[in-house]
């Protein structure tokens, strides 16, 4: 059995900031995607921190997909950070990579908001 | 049984496996493996045993003798209930697609994830689009198989095979009816998923063209014995008089076995 994933929340200049560690597989991924979907309550923009992920599968993927379009929706801001190249390889494989917004560490995202 | 997986070199083991249908010998002590994250195509003429390799290694079938082990687990010790947590790990592309007529595509392939998992429904149904996506069916979940061209088809059986994203995948016939570009299109998927997913990817084939293009290696079969299993120069380079017979498409003139083929034919007739 793989690791279970942990995760934590802050704030980050004006935004949420929801950390990622371990393994987001389909064991992980109800919790992660309820977490995510809490943190996008106070609709103040989310960044999703991935550089604690050593591993996520599809499963972990659609839980950003449908965060993401949550955020859209309500119009708040949502992007993802360090994303480690196994994971961008899972996400260039559904071409998301050129759907999500990518920042390579919390200070070029909190600089690319402004 | 995820907590052994990168404990070993090999994702699959055959060893000395023999097989039957009723008394004739289809597979003859087949020897071969396949490393962690590589692409093997078994490869061999029509009758030669390629398909009847691959039930096996589905665990479809119980060989007289031998043993095959995948992802460490031999497979012909398991329990019923050891074999369907083993499956989870294993996605299947079956020549003709097997899709369920009566779904629709994206019903298709969301069954795996309905089956095996306990996600939510969001979670489900966007996985199945991502892999619609992957295979180029963006849009068509909501069409029945019998709306389908034989290359989406296949493109929907593979996106069915690759939605629990699996450790093992298993494609049969790939090529098999396709035209020139939409065979290159699964060709280049197959190299791709290999790539992103780090997936152990076995293809059986008759096509040399898609055979030479993905293989990290080939297991050449005839007649129920592998000729060869080697990298794809080694096997164009070889000079086997079979495995030539079969790259230069050349017609086979066997020796016919007198006794063997008339105890065939008249076995119960003539008993002794």
């Amino acid at each position: 059995m793989r690791d279970r994933v942990e995760i934590s929340t802050r704030k980050a200049g004006e935004y949420d900031w929801l950390g990622l560690s371990g393994d987001v597989d389909m064991h992980a991924a109800p919790q992660v995607r309820k977490a995510l979907l809490d943190a996008l309550q106070g609709k103040n923009g989310l960044l999703v921190d991935l550089a604690g992920v050593s591993y996520m599968d599809s499963s972990g993927v659609a839980c950003l997909v449908e965060a993401f379009q949550t955020a859209r929706r309500q119009g708040s801001r949502f992007a993802l950070v360090a994303v480690a190249p196994p994971v961008l390889a899972v996400l260039r494989l559904a071409r998301l990579d050129k759907v999500f917004t990518l920042y390579a560490t919390v200070d070029e995202a909190l600089a690319g908001g402004r | 049984m995820a907590a052994t997986e990168s404990a070993f070199e090999y994702a699959i083991e055959v060893e000395h496996l023999v097989t039957h249908y009723g008394a004739r010998k289809i597979l003859d002590d087949i020897n071969f493996s396949v490393r962690q994250g590589e692409i093997m195509v078994i490869m061999g003429g029509s009758g030669s045993g390629k398909s009847t390799l691959l039930r096996h290694l589905l665990g479809l079938h119980r060989p007289t003798s031998g043993s095959i082990r995948l992802l460490g687990h031999d497979i012909t010790q398991l329990s019923a209930d050891q074999m369907y947590d083993l499956r989870k790990n294993m996605g299947v592309a079956f020549q003709g697609g097997a899709l369920f007529n009566s779904m629709t595509v994206g019903e298709n392939v969301e069954l795996p994830l309905r089956e095996h998992t306990r996600l939510d429904d969001n979670t489900i149904r966007i996985m199945s689009r991502m892999k619609l996506e992957v295979v180029n069916l963006a849009g068509f979940e909501d069409l029945m198989p019998a709306e389908l061209s034989g290359g989406m088809i296949k493109r929907a059986a593979l996106a069915r095979a690759i939605v629990m994203d699996p450790r093992l995948l298993f494609f049969d016939e790939p090529s098999a009816g396709l035209d020139p570009v939409v065979s290159a299109e699964l060709d280049e998927l197959i190299l791709t998923l290999r790539d992103a997913m780090n997936m152990t990817i076995v293809v059986v084939t008759h096509e040399l063209e898609s055979a030479f293009k993905i293989a990290d290696r080939i297991t050449v079969l005839d007649q129920g014995r592998i000729l060869m299993s080697d990298t794809a120069a080694a096997v164009r380079a070889s000079d086997h008089p079979r495995i030539r017979a079969l790259l230069d498409r050349t017609p086979r003139s066997d020796a016919v076995d007198a006794d063997a083929y008339l105890e065939r034919l008249t076995r119960e007739i003539f008993r002794a």
